[in-house]
């Protein structure tokens, strides 16, 4: 059976990768979340779809280098792993963290250095056994700072630069390492967003195209894929005509 | 959208009155709420157990028929009932007590359902099931959404050996052939269901398309990726022109070929599921749907009086459907089946003509003591409701006073 460890496994986007990779077959999963009463509901929901799989869940501190690391030894304990999602994070209110620096703070440490340091603690060992796919969601907002939400953005760039170095790092060893940059997605994250009438894509179509994305091993995951083209565009905005941009 | 953070209940507070909203496959206005708070379901799609012994699902009401036949047919259960697209939740498939092409053989979808949890926008929560407050149950099943948040379900599904079933298509000439035809072919075959030919009048020429399951286990290699209608043409598809041409070349393309064939259970239930978006093709106007269901006694004649006003008008499309369905007595207070003749069709809007025509047919429903299913309505006049759902009082005290739609704005009058 596959092993595979989801952090961050209650986001909806983490979910639905999760169902994707048991349609293929059954598979040993830990879930690693905060919430451990939706935790269990999303292992439930994962054992009616493949019984024969096994689940488990188990509550982890996000922010805690030593648990990250201690999670991390014990998923290897039992064999090395073939596939982790780190897939954690919050969209934080951009105003809010403007005012207040500990929300800032807050929302810098849980989007980007939590998931960096869970990416640490699993690429040593997956260097080790050279074997398995790391796979790291990223943000399209991570690809230029925009007033709307720059410190999200900030964070996301931060798990940007960190996965291009990784990469660069296990580019000659059988590991790969996969960043995915969803653009804005149907979730509870988002909800505010489409009721103010934003265009959402469907979480079942981003998480395809993850699972798809993975086991190509593409370096770069867009999901969905006109994002690519779309942040291409916003990237090479001159500012000139980029301040003019209420986005 | 709902979400598990925090209880259901607690969510559904709001200054003005809400209702929940499934996936929007409903065709008129029972599922919209103008100026009002939809509450979407879509975030509760998770499957909460399965008993691989017994068949019994218990899940949430955002889950799609679509999650549950993907997952269950190559395990060997199978939904009982499903109607003719599986893009819907469960809570709405209970909400408008949905029926399929078997209704002979194993009803509606309420007949499936051992248990709902029901959330009230006063912050309660309550259970229902058929021995189980049980008036509630009968409320909630075909209840429109009215009276309250459908939350989560116990569903019943059926073994099933393979995924697929041995289809036979026979060609009928007249409506007075249909009658004689699918009473012989319930008798041997769980599905039946026919085409019309909707343009060739009062006769009624069709195709009656039956099927059992087959013991086949063999899953085919992949899902055929949906094709999607890209754009809203400028007018209707279909029209005039088009109407007749295309009817006729159905009927002898089908007519003309071998009528025995095997096919996946995803074709024969679902056909339209293939093509997303199909409603464009009705271009920026859309159309209405009009399904009626009348006492058998009356069907063959109220059957044909309806075709020829809809040849006479000209209106009409390719979508239409004629269904028996068995004798079981609805099991909501308001649900749409009951023993008798369904006949659904869609009709491009084209204004007052379409609805001068639905006029003429709402006289010969209501002369058979027949009634129009609300899940595809968004016209009927509330004296045909009235007369069409006889239960209706006895509803109307379980509603949630937080909870309203479009359609209940318009035919309950809040």
């Amino acid at each position: 059976m596959k092993r595979i460890v989801i952090v961050g496994a209650t986001s909806a986007i983490a979910e639905h990768c999760a169902r994707c990779w048991l349609e293929t077959g059954p598979a040993d999963m830990l879930l690693l979340g905060r919430d451990v009463p939706r935790l269990e509901r999303v292992a439930a929901d994962l054992k009616a779809r493949s019984p024969d799989s096994s689940l488990q869940t188990a509550q982890a501190d996000f922010l805690s280098p030593d648990d990250i690391q201690a999670w991390a030894a014990r998923a290897y304990g039992a064999g090395p792993v073939d596939i982790v999602l780190i897939a954690h994070g919050t969209l934080p209110d951009q105003p809010q963290c403007q005012a207040d620096l500990a929300a800032s703070n807050t929302a810098m440490a849980i989007n980007g250095i939590s998931p960096v340091l869970f990416a640490e603690a699993f690429a040593g060992r997956m260097q080790q056994a050279d074997h398995g796919t790391l796979i790291i969601i990223g943000s399209v907002a991570g690809d230029r700072g925009r007033k709307s939400n720059y410190v999200y953005g900030a964070a996301k760039g931060l798990v940007t630069r960190y996965a291009q170095g990784l990469q660069h790092r296990l580019a000659a060893s059988q590991v790969r390492v996969v960043l995915v940059k969803p653009g804005p997605t149907d979730t509870p994250m988002t909800a505010h967003l489409k009721e103010a009438g934003t265009g959402l894509a469907k979480v079942e179509d981003v998480a395809r195209a993850i699972v798809s994305g993975a086991q190509k091993g593409s370096r770069t995951v867009y999901a969905p894929g006109k994002w690519g083209l779309i942040m291409m565009i916003i990237r090479h905005l001159p500012f000139s005509v980029f301040k003019k941009l209420n986005i | 959208m709902l979400s598990d953070r925090v209880p259901i209940e607690q969510q559904l507070h709001a200054d003005k009155p809400g209702l929940a909203f499934g996936r929007g496959r409903s065709y008129g206005d029972v599922c919209l709420n103008p100026d009002g708070v939809l509450w979407l379901t879509s975030g509760l799609d998770k499957f909460i157990h399965f008993d691989e012994a017994s068949g019994m699902l218990r899940c949430e009401s955002g889950v799609s028929l679509r999650d549950i036949q993907r997952v269950f047919v190559p395990r060997g259960w199978m939904l009982p009932v499903s109607p003719g697209t599986q893009l819907v939740s469960v809570g709405g498939a209970i909400a408008n007590d949905v029926h399929g092409k078997n209704h002979h053989v194993h009803g509606s979808f309420g007949d499936h359902v051992h248990r709902i949890v029901l959330k009230r926008t006063d912050g309660s929560s309550l259970e229902c099931a058929p021995h189980l407050q049980p008036d509630w149950f009968r409320a909630t099943v075909g209840g429109l959404g009215l009276t309250g948040v459908i939350s989560e379900a116990d569903i019943q599904l059926r073994r099933v050996e393979g995924p697929w079933l041995d289809a036979e298509t026979i060609p009928f000439q007249r409506v007075d052939e249909f009658f004689p035809l699918a009473d012989a072919s319930e008798a041997e075959f769980e599905y039946t269901v026919a085409w019309i030919d909707c343009t060739s009048g009062e006769a009624g020429r069709g195709l009656l398309m039956r099927a059992n399951h087959n013991s086949d286990t063999s899953w085919p290699v992949t899902h055929k990726a949906p094709r999607t209608m890209p754009l809203v043409p400028p007018v209707s598809l279909v029209n005039a022109l088009s109407l007749k041409p295309f009817n006729a070349l159905y009927y002898h393309s089908n007519r003309m070929r071998d009528a025995r064939a095997h096919v996946f259970f995803e074709r024969f239930f679902y056909p339209l599921d293939n093509l997303l978006e199909w409603n464009r093709m009705y271009g920026p106007r859309g159309f209405y749907q009009y399904q009626s269901v009348v006492p058998r006694a009356a069907g063959a004649d109220a059957t044909k009086e309806m075709l020829r006003q809809i040849a006479k008008s000209g209106e009409g499309s390719f979508l239409a459907v004629l269904k028996t369905f068995g004798a079981r007595a609805p099991l909501g207070m308001l649900s749409f089946p009951m023993p008798g003749v369904t006949l659904a069709l869609d009709f491009p809007n084209r204004g007052t003509k379409t609805h001068a025509l639905f006029e003429r047919l709402d006289a010969v429903v209501r002369e058979a003591g027949g009634r129009l299913y609300p899940a595809k309505d968004a016209r009927m006049p509330r004296q045909l409701f009235e007369a069409g759902y006889a239960q209706l009082g006895t509803f109307l005290p379980f509603r949630d006073p937080g909870i309203s739609s479009a359609m209940s704005r318009r035919l309950l009058g809040s």
